[in-house]
């Protein structure tokens, strides 16, 4: 079933950027002043990240900025409630982000519903294995209209690239290079021959590439070789001791992607 | 009842591999790899060689004579303190680490409590010629000093976790971080039975030399193979599983594992799993854990560095979940009374871990026909300071 992310690709297949922000800082009650900044700007899709203890997958930048978040008392249930009537707002395509723990504890089918009664289009859990998935949760994600990304890395097998892809609608995740979130190498000559290995094997997914995305540089480089790029720790610096997030905000992504685009 | 791992990688609901992409090749390399290795002729040589000449195995089963008096029952104590190294923990480090080369794997990575975990790793990596880097919770570098210098001698990078509660939990994570930062030529030593699949049931096996030894030592010194009660300290779970591992399916031998209660179970500075934690996800797979409503993690405490974790492996979980193994909570105080006890009344000084499988005597009643086997899972040099500032009149 067509979502917003569908729509967007379909309209959109170049430079498309996506941003990340964690959900809880730099202040608790940030979330819809930064979430409408990022339509102002541009931004074609956001991801909000469910701040966790244990981000294992994550560096330092966002592993600080749940640490803040978790600080300020954020919770899975207050971030629903924060984005009750969010949609009445925001047109582009919304992403949660966050480890498996805090969904399992919320209770996977509640989450669920409550991601399409809110109008979020889809999630990112890392440490969720797609056997997993496909084996208990994957019905209850359809019959709400929620894309579950997945994520492929320099060391994911051609086939299990094609698995994903065939479990797939919505985009695929690239992380650019094997490391944790805020490490900058996006433009060695390995990550270069990775991309070009993806962009041929043809999917029928879009993919966006994520990790270490923070300039308009490697944003250029993702975008030659996929639809689009993820901001993650880049942007959360950017916005760590702002105080006018629609100022902060457009200035940061005009650097990466001028106005005119 | 099969108490052991599934085709999937679960005991019961607990178990898994919840990783992020980027550790799958790694974690399903070892999976499809880890049984014909381990049980290749040429691999079970190396490694039984090392165990008798390298390590001092079997080590000893004890009858406690005077212990056993004062608790008027029969005590054995099966001597993993007396191993190289000083812990149970060098079974499991050597097992890997013969795995990590038939990987061709250069650099090795580990996390640690009390530092043993860290001390067994850094000693096999010299033993094998292997570059070897330790992540450690800052507060455990403190308090487990001696450890340190330990390590650094034996020529491993020491590196502080610096987030959350600066402990066990921490520096795990920033192992599985570095091993996401370094998937080619790095192996991944987990300490004890947590991690993603296959790691709980690896370690397990090589721990289960603990209970293979205890059965036929305790046949040669009793005439029966099987004790009434085998007891261990759990923290992730190793030297536990270690010990139970042979027993488990004797449904009359009761399996009793001593959790860290630190100040009280009641008290917010705890790290009593089974009494406080819930099923949930972290360090890659289902386990019980100690969480707030919202999922998140709660920073444990205890005053034994080696118990001071949120959860406990799937192994585990599973024996509580299913009864088979029943699980007590002790606290500081009670660790440190069992520590002493046993010093002054059999001239051993257990680790501050093993103490607390010690001190189930005191909250348990035995029978004086009964045959109990406690796994002394280490011995207490590293602890000294910790017993000198808490000392306790017996
Ligand atoms: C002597 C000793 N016993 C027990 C433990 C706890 O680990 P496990 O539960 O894996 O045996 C440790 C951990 O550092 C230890 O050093």
């Amino acid at each position: 079933m067509d979502n917003r992310i569908n729509t967007l690709f379909r309209n959109k297949k170049n430079e498309v950027l996506s941003v990340y922000f964690t959900a809880g800082f730099p202040k608790l009650d940030d979330t819809l002043k930064i979430l409408r900044s990022l339509q102002w700007a541009g931004v074609d899709m956001v991801e909000i990240g469910i701040p966790f203890s244990d981000p294992v997958a994550d560096g330092p930048v966002i592993q600080e900025s749940n640490k803040k978040a978790l600080d300020n008392g954020m919770t899975l249930k207050n971030l629903f409630s924060q984005l009750e009537d969010f949609r009445k707002n925001i047109k582009i395509p919304v992403v949660l982000m966050g480890y498996f723990n805090t969904i399992f504890q919320f209770g996977v089918e509640s989450f669920c519903r409550q991601c399409a009664e809110t109008g979020i289009d889809g999630v990112i859990i890392p440490d969720l294995p797609a056997g997993e998935f496909i084996s208990k949760y994957k019905p209850l994600f359809d019959r709400n209209n929620i894309k579950n990304i997945f994520m492929i890395t320099p060391q994911t097998s051609d086939e299990r690239i094609k698995m994903f892809d065939s479990v797939s609608d919505g985009f695929l995740y690239v992380v650019s290079s094997s490391k944790t979130t805020g490490t900058n190498l996006i433009s060695d000559d390995f990550s270069k021959r990775y991309f070009e290995k993806i962009k041929k094997i043809k999917l029928s997914n879009p993919t966006m590439v994520g990790f270490g995305i923070h300039d308009k540089e490697s944003f250029e480089i993702a975008s030659k070789y996929a639809n689009g790029a993820i901001i993650g720790s880049a942007y959360i610096k950017a916005i760590a001791e702002t105080k006018t997030f629609r100022n902060t905000t457009t200035e940061f992504i005009y650097k990466i992607r001028p106005k005119a685009n | 009842m099969n108490y052991f791992v599934d085709e999937s990688g679960y005991y019961g609901d607990f178990g898994g591999a919840y990783i992020p992409e980027m550790l799958y090749p790694n974690v399903e390399t070892l999976r499809q790899r880890y049984l014909e290795i381990i049980n290749a002729p040429d691999f079970k040589k190396e490694l039984d060689d090392l165990l008798r000449d390298y390590v001092g195995r079997p080590s000893p089963l004890y009858l406690a004579t005077r212990l056993s008096e004062h608790y008027k029952t029969n005590i054995y104590l099966k001597r993993e303190d007396l191993n190289h190294t000083g812990s149970h923990k060098i079974n499991n480090t050597l097992g890997q680490i013969l795995l990590a080369k038939r990987l061709n794997k250069t650099r090795i990575i580990a996390e640690t409590g009390a530092g043993q975990h860290g001390v067994a790793t850094a000693t096999v990596c010299a033993l094998m010629g292997l570059k070897c880097v330790v992540y450690m919770g800052k507060i455990d570098m403190e308090r487990q000093a001696v450890n340190v210098q330990r390590m650094r001698m034996l020529g491993a990078e020491v590196i502080p976790a610096l987030s959350g509660s600066q402990t066990l939990k921490d520096a795990t994570n920033e192992a599985l971080r570095d091993w996401i930062n370094n998937p080619v030529d790095t192996h991944y030593i987990i300490g004890s039975v947590v991690g993603p699949h296959p790691y709980p049931d690896m370690v397990a096996r090589f721990q289960s030399i603990i209970s293979k030894e205890i059965r036929s030592q305790l046949e040669e010194k009793t005439g029966r193979s099987t004790p009434d009660y085998v007891l261990a300290c759990v923290g992730g779970g190793s030297n536990a599983a270690g010990a139970f591992y042979h027993f488990l399916d004797d449904e009359n031998v009761k399996l009793i594992a001593a959790e860290a209660a630190g100040k009280g179970v009641e008290t917010g500075l705890s790290a009593a799993t089974c009494a406080l934690g819930k099923p949930g996800v972290l360090h890659g797979s289902k386990i019980i854990v100690i969480q707030t409503e919202d999922g998140q993690i709660v920073e444990p405490y205890s005053i034994s560095a080696g118990l001071d974790y949120p959860g406990i492996g799937p192994f585990h979980s599973n024996l509580y979940k299913t009864g088979r193994a029943k699980f007590i909570s002790i606290t500081d105080e009670q660790a440190l009374k069992a520590g002493y006890r046993l010093t002054l009344t059999e001239g051993i000084i257990p680790a501050l871990e093993s103490a607390h499988a010690l001190a189930v005597l005191d909250t348990m009643k035995f029978k004086p026909s009964d045959v109990l086997v406690i796994n002394l899972s280490g011995r207490g040099d590293k602890d000294l300071e910790t017993y000198f500032k808490n000392e306790v009149k017996i």
